[in-house]
């Protein structure tokens, strides 16, 4: 699924990258500009490997081979409700990849993408750290414990829930 | 400064300083390759085929990068070795798409003349075989890459001189990507050819030289990221 990258993102991008002409850049800045720019835009938009390539005077498949080889970089925007499920041990043993499965099918993405609505990604995560809750699930900062897959629906009612009572507290924000 | 070796017995006269493998080949022995190529600068040694046994080394060591020494002697075909690069082969062609019939490198591939030089079938049967989903990459204006046929040796990666390819992904998923690289102008890469003349499989062609049948019968789908 390809995603349009927003003019906002577009401006935060050029100004990451003026910070760097006219100087003599190094190869070695490479992944360090990669994850300035994730920080501030949530993933590596196309035009990124585009600007990063010519800031950095090597070619658009060096930036795009480096920016692939490491797990930390995402070339698909986070959805505004970031979907984790755990799959460490202990939630891997407690059968988490049903539980991703029933989020993967509700929202009809695989892991790793997102919706074409940015709402929702999927994503699998290692170990968060509260194996006694296992299977996890999180929803950007909020944990969901003991999942089952009949939990799956209620969080989805539960965010539908927590837009519309912001959509309350900001009536004009449509206008 | 001329210097004596040894290979499998047979006294032969090289240059010092060269690798095994290039002294090898320049008097005509052959030992299996698909990472190395002439005129690479720093051999990757990542094919693992090229092992000898080399006196003095307790265990087989990549021809590539074993440069030769006075007097030493060189065994390339023992069974460890043979063990070795069977079962590396297996492995290269448990990721490869064998249609040797459709593939237009047929005939001239380093993978048929290795698996007839180790004895070993194309068709292998000890591993499950792994490809990948994307057949055929068309995103750069004038090379087709194939990555079902690429045995990611990385000579093109080496050889290009404008860096229009790179290793993408990692593990099973690796590929080469030319990420379409639109700031290299297709005259450019029309002229050299050299990528595609160093591919030791058939998973690169020029398009002009494109089968248009071929394209429009298989199951073509671009790469995006």
């Amino acid at each position: 699924m390809e995603f349009e990258t927003t003019d906002q993102d577009l401006i935060t991008l050029y100004t990451i990258c003026d910070q760097f002409t006219d100087k003599i850049i190094e190869r070695g800045q490479l992944i360090p500009i990669l994850q300035q720019i994730q920080e501030k835009i949530g993933y590596i938009p196309k035009e990124a490997i585009v600007k990063v390539s010519e800031v950095l005077s090597i070619s658009q498949a060096a930036v795009y081979g480096v920016a692939t080889f490491y797990n930390q970089f995402r070339f698909v925007p986070p959805g505004k409700y970031p979907i984790k499920v755990c799959l460490g041990t202990a939630c891997h043993v407690k059968g988490a990849d049903i539980i991703l499965e029933n989020f993967e099918r509700k929202l009809g993405i695989k892991e790793g993408e997102t919706t074409q609505n940015r709402e929702f990604s999927v994503e699998r995560v290692a170990c968060v750290g509260c194996c006694a809750l296992a299977p996890v699930a999180l929803v950007g900062e909020q944990v969901y414990g003991h999942m089952a897959p009949s939990k799956v629906e209620g969080i989805f009612t539960q965010i539908e829930v927590k837009k519309q009572i912001e959509h309350k507290q900001t009536p004009n924000s449509e206008n | 400064m001329k210097i004596q070796i040894q290979v499998d017995g047979k006294h032969v006269e090289v240059q010092q300083g060269i690798s095994v493998l290039k002294a090898c080949l320049i008097n005509g022995i052959y030992i299996p390759h698909l990472c190395f190529f002439e005129s690479s600068p720093h051999p990757h040694a990542s094919c693992r085929l090229c092992f000898v046994d080399v006196d003095g080394e307790p265990l087989p060591v990549t021809a590539c990068t074993y440069i030769v020494k006075d007097r030493l002697g060189i065994q390339t075909n023992t069974e460890r070795v043979r063990q070795l690069q069977r079962s590396a082969f297996t492995l290269l062609l448990s990721m490869h798409e064998v249609n040797c019939k459709s593939c237009h490198a047929n005939k001239r591939c380093e993978l048929q003349k290795i698996a007839k030089f180790l004895n070993t079938a194309l068709k292998q049967k000890t591993y499950p075989t792994y490809l990948k989903p994307i057949s055929i990459d068309q995103n750069h204006p004038c090379i087709t890459y194939y990555p079902n046929r690429c045995v990611l040796c990385g000579r093109c990666v080496q050889s290009c001189q404008y860096s229009v390819f790179s290793f993408a992904q990692r593990g099973f998923e690796t590929t080469i990507t030319t990420f379409g690289n639109r700031d290299v102008t297709e005259q450019h890469c029309e002229n050299c050819r050299r990528c595609v003349e160093v591919c030791p499989v058939g998973a690169l062609l020029m398009n002009s030289h494109q089968h248009q049948n071929q394209i429009n019968g298989g199951n073509s789908n671009e790469m995006s990221i």
